[in-house]
């Protein structure tokens, strides 16, 4: 049997700031994106704030009306990432075997270690308070899925210990939402069902399960049951790149086809320079969007040709936009992926009546990515980007972006 | 308590080791350390901050002297030029 530690940094961000100015402990805080530059949400609070009933995700406006002494500071990524970085070091004292999953989260296989799950977890949690002036809760199982329920059960500077004998008594009175890839739409899915805690899943036919929800019903039911036999990813293992994408909060909300049109380029220009860079291209062009609600969704299409050309990324997802958004309330986030790559120079199709344009275009697109790695990102602009300055002001390539590593490996 | 950033002399060995020698305080005194007792990563409880640890003898009382990032601070006592 495996021994799996999911380990947790508590209310990270806040408690890194919480290091460097001890007195913030003491009042309620968050650390919370630019309101200035419209990312103006709660990114982590500590726990004064979270009795306080403030949210992550929610707007710093929201967030001050529910408790008005709230202080708010603007976050230091460096810094986060200089912590996470210190924590994976005390990890690796333990094993090679480790896996993040943002900067926050990591599992680690301990399997076979001269000490048990548990004592490593408080050690961990020891030198994390000792050496870091941080708390971490550790999940200890013998799969991913149980670890990370168990980081999550007590915080914060916990180890929860979740066994084949115990797991029917801690894990499955847990809401079904609490298992990873149960998002709103599954939960419907799963409560048409009356399928409303992870033991109801479990209990249930892993057919029933297949026929609801197809293979990720299957996948569920394997979590439930504690089968999950996923392996954590060694520290030096990068997961092969799936998909290329940006996405972009505007300065302000997007009113009509034009400005979308606008912030669609950007993010397609980014996007297709960092697939050429990889010396790779895409099949299948996605578009997100997110209106002043925060209400969201994407939609995909597969094009005839693999592309790293930021016209053609750009003609697909204004071509998804155009049939998808009806314009009910005005945009205020958009973000335009390339998925199913493959490499560039690999075997493409030949096609009988070679497009020349086509190749142009490329030669077009390599000689600006060369004038702005010279020159800089505003030495070239699309003439379409020039009237507005707000728009043209985002460079979506060199914007900060942290995001956790993918989970699914097939 | 606060969070005094001081200069400091340190001799550094050709292994990278560093071991810090002479502690100078704000108002010009300078305090020679005695002896390094222990270095570790370490955050400070009392004044908050994080880096390599030293724990170092000045004057037979034991002193925290912290490198965060470059930057060196001791943990002072909110009484001017007191270790």
């Amino acid at each position: 049997m495996r021994t799996i530690l999911h380990s947790d940094l508590n209310n990270f961000y806040a408690s890194v700031e919480c290091v460097y100015a001890p007195h913030l402990k003491k009042v309620p805080m968050a650390v919370c994106g630019d309101p200035e530059a419209r990312h103006g949400i709660v990114l982590a609070k500590n726990m004064m704030a979270k009795a306080a009933g403030i949210q992550t995700g929610e707007a710093v406006w929201q967030a001050k009306q529910k408790c008005p002494g709230l202080v708010v500071m603007p976050p230091s990524y460096g810094r986060y990432q200089r912590f996470s970085r210190m924590m994976k070091e005390i990890y690796a004292d333990y094993t090679f075997r480790i896996e993040s999953f943002g900067l926050d989260e990591c599992w680690l296989d301990v399997t076979g270690h001269r000490m048990s799950g548990p004592e490593i977890a408080d050690e961990l949690r020891r030198r994390a308070r000792e050496e870091l002036g941080l708390t971490l809760s550790v999940g200890v199982s013998f799969n991913k899925i149980f670890a990370k329920l168990g980081s999550d059960m007590k915080k914060p500077d916990a180890t929860t210990v979740i066994t084949p004998q115990n797991y029917r008594q801690l894990v499955w009175p847990l809401p079904a939402a609490d298992l990873l890839f149960v998002g709103p739409a599954t939960r419907r899915r799963l409560l048409k069902r009356n399928l409303r805690t992870i033991g109801d899943i479990a209990r249930c036919d892993p057919n029933e399960m297949r026929a609801a929800l197809g293979k990720n019903g299957e996948m569920l039911w394997i979590f439930a049951n504690g089968l999950d036999r996923t392996p954590v990813m060694e520290a030096d293992e990068s997961a092969p790149v799936k998909s290329v994408g940006n996405s972009t909060t505007t300065p302000r909300d997007i009113a009509d086809e034009q400005d979308a049109h606008m912030v669609l380029m950007l993010l397609s220009e980014s996007v297709a320079e960092r697939l050429r860079e990889q010396g790779l291209m895409g099949r299948v062009v996605s578009l997100g969007v997110r209106d002043c609600d925060l209400a969201s969704f994407g939609v995909q299409r597969k094009l005839a040709t693999a592309t790293a050309l930021a016209s053609e990324i750009c003609g697909c997802a204004m071509e998804l936009f155009r049939e998808h958004y009806r314009w009910g309330k005005p945009i205020r986030s958009l973000g335009v992926s390339v998925s199913d790559l493959e490499y560039a120079d690999g075997d493409a199709q030949l096609t009988m009546f070679p497009d020349t344009g086509r190749e142009r275009r490329y030669d077009l697109e390599n000689a600006v990515g060369d004038i702005r790695r010279r020159f800089g990102h505003y030495a070239i602009q699309r003439a379409c980007l020039i009237g507005c300055r707000e728009f043209g002001a985002i460079n979506p390539r060199d914007d900060h972006t942290i995001h956790p590593v993918g989970w699914k490996n097939g | 308590m606060h969070r005094a950033y001081v200069r400091v002399l340190v001799d550094v060995d050709e292994t990278g080791k560093v071991c810090p020698l002479r502690i100078y305080w704000e108002d010009g005194r300078s305090f020679s350390v005695d002896r390094l007792l222990d270095t570790r990563r370490a955050a400070s409880t009392k004044v908050g901050g994080q880096g390599v640890r030293y724990t170092c003898r000045v004057r037979g009382r034991e002193v925290y002297l912290f490198e965060d990032e470059g930057r060196w601070f001791v943990e002072a006592r909110d009484v001017p030029g007191e270790i």
